[in-house]
């Protein structure tokens, strides 16, 4: 009991600002599963997944904040994807426990977009019906979900026709579908796996443009991965580094530049900082 | 449009009627200038004109109906049984492994081979051959659906399941849907299984009716303008059918191979 009082800071609200100190906190304290920084939503404990005889996370630990948007950056093969499908409950782990708010993902209302936009819509359905289905398991009236939809639609100003079929609609406008269904449900966590890696550079502004609008506006939890680092420090308030296998958590670097960002935040000084700092600490974690 | 481009494109047109033009024209030479006995290839224009009253005048069109309804019968049997069975073989790895030699055994016997299993067990009547037509093409049915269930790729699935779609729901909403391609392509040559085997029935297993059956009247009392018109008619009806499923495939699986 001591030793857990011992570990709370006195005051609560510095914690958001030093959360690499916790997660770097041995594996083998058992106290760390109790313990976790006001404001967090997720917390992962005690995290393994091996691979064929290849361990790539091993009692990983990571706090991750309530309406913030996290970018994961890190080596290639380190296992970004594989980290936001073991939490989003897509893939199972081998051990250890992920939980929102004490809510197991399957508990939790998500929302998550796949980088093959292609072979995430369900192509036998209109636009409109692939962004309303997820609003089925809900359990709300048809008024409530006309309305969910409605308001979508309207927070998005698309200009598209939704009453054709996904393969009718081009690559960035399927993937601006995927984006609305899984926005429609009003998810407590968004996951987004290289959203926009697959889009023409004139499409991803739009859509980076309309996703950073909305999720202003709703203060959801999101976890994005990204391959280009300029995106993932632009959309960020936190960008979490990791380590190569078996991966751990390199630093975690806050982004604090006012909303709307817009292509000219890349310009000022708070950006380049951050972004010349995330670079360094990926540079070390490659050649390490 | 060029005059060189209309010609282009009348040609187009023209090319696939092209060939069977060729060949009635190799035909009618070949009847004409008696390189074949007349009794074994009557000209075109003698089968044709038995074709034609046999349609209006004679029985063929009962014959023809007769064989689309055993066919279609059986086919919707097949269908009503193999989907359902092929879904729930494919759903689960474990299940189609212990059941794809099986499968595939019967799959592989020629149908013709079961007749008399049949005969002794649905008597000589229209059961046998519906019941046997409804075996083949259930088998064939059975494979390609569990085979798209069991290989319908991932992500939409897990797309399902991160949305909050419970297990059930998940088959039924995208993995069924996932598969149809390949039932299609099980259905497509699961009715040409069961016309096969259809006139093959009607010309062994004591019908009065059906093509099969006319066919082979016609061929023992050495009627050959009959015959071919026989022939014919069950050719029509089995390009019509693959067409007909063309057609069925463009509508429900609109979005497949894209």
């Amino acid at each position: 009991m001591n030793k857990v009082l011992a570990r709370v800071p006195i005051d609560p609200s510095t914690m958001a600002d030093t959360p690499a100190a916790q997660s770097a906190s041995p594996a083998s304290d058992p106290d760390r599963l109790r313990w976790f920084p006001k404001g967090t939503h997720i917390t992962i404990r005690g995290l393994t997944k091996t691979f064929d005889d290849v361990v790539l996370y091993k009692d990983f630990d990571l706090d991750i904040p309530k309406g913030k948007v996290v970018s994961v950056f890190g080596p290639n093969g380190c296992g970004k994807s594989t980290l936001i499908n073991m939490i989003s409950g897509i893939l199972d782990h081998d051990s250890g426990q992920i939980l929102f708010d004490g809510k197991t993902a399957r508990e939790t209302r998500i929302g998550y977009v796949f980088q093959n936009y292609r072979e995430a819509v369900f192509p036998w359905s209109r636009a409109i019906d692939n962004i309303r289905y997820p609003l089925q398991f809900l359990g709300l009236s048809k008024a409530e979900r006309d309305d969910r939809v409605e308001e979508l639609l309207t927070s998005f100003d698309v200009k598209i026709d939704l009453n054709r079929y996904p393969y009718e609609l081009s690559g960035g406008q399927q993937q601006l579908v995927s984006i609305m269904r899984a926005l429609v449900v009003d998810p407590e966590v968004l996951f987004l796996d290289e959203p926009f890696s697959a889009l023409d550079y004139e499409m991803t502004l739009f859509l980076r443009d309309r996703l950073q609008k909305v999720l202003t506006d709703r203060d959801v939890t999101t976890l994005l991965v990204s391959h280009d680092l300029d995106e993932a420090v632009m959309l960020a308030d936190e960008i979490l580094l990791l380590t190569k296998k078996p991966t751990q958590v390199a630093e975690r670097l806050q982004f604090n530049a006012p909303r709307p960002r817009t292509p000219e935040t890349t310009l000022t000084d708070e950006f380049i900082a951050v972004k010349t700092r995330s670079l360094e600490v990926f540079q070390r974690e490659v050649r390490r | 449009m060029s005059a060189r481009g209309n010609r282009k494109a009348v040609m187009k047109r023209l090319q696939p009627v092209l060939g069977a033009a060729v060949l009635v024209v190799l035909w009618w030479l070949a009847s004409e200038g008696r390189l074949v006995d007349p009794v074994l290839l009557p000209t075109p224009a003698d089968s044709w004109h038995a074709f034609v009253s046999g349609l209006t005048e004679g029985t063929l069109w009962h014959d023809f109906w007769r064989t689309i309804v055993r066919t279609t019968v059986s086919f919707v049997i097949a269908i009503v049984i193999a989907v359902p069975v092929g879904v729930f073989l494919g759903s689960s790895e474990t299940i189609y492994r212990s059941v794809e030699f099986s499968v595939d055994f019967f799959r592989s016997t020629p149908a013709s081979a079961l007749f008399p299993l049949f005969l002794v067990i649905f008597g000589v009547g229209e059961e046998a051959k519906i019941a046997v037509a409804a075996f083949g093409a259930a088998l064939i049915i059975v494979f390609n659906t569990a085979y798209g269930v069991m290989n319908a790729r991932k992500q939409r699935q897990l797309a399902a399941r991160v949305m909050g779609a419970p297990q059930f729901r998940i088959l039924t909403d995208v993995t069924i849907w996932e598969s149809l391609p390949q039932t299609f392509v099980g259905m497509r040559s699961g009715i040409s299984i069961a016309l096969v085997i259809v006139i093959v029935a009607e010309m062994f297993i004591g019908s009065t009716d059906g093509l099969g059956q006319r066919i082979i009247n016609a061929q023992m009392i050495f009627d050959m303008p009959e015959m071919y018109a026989s022939i014919f008619a069950a050719g029509a009806l089995g390009y019509g059918l693959n067409l007909l499923f063309i057609i069925l495939e463009r509508r429900f699986v609109h979005w497949g191979g894209k």
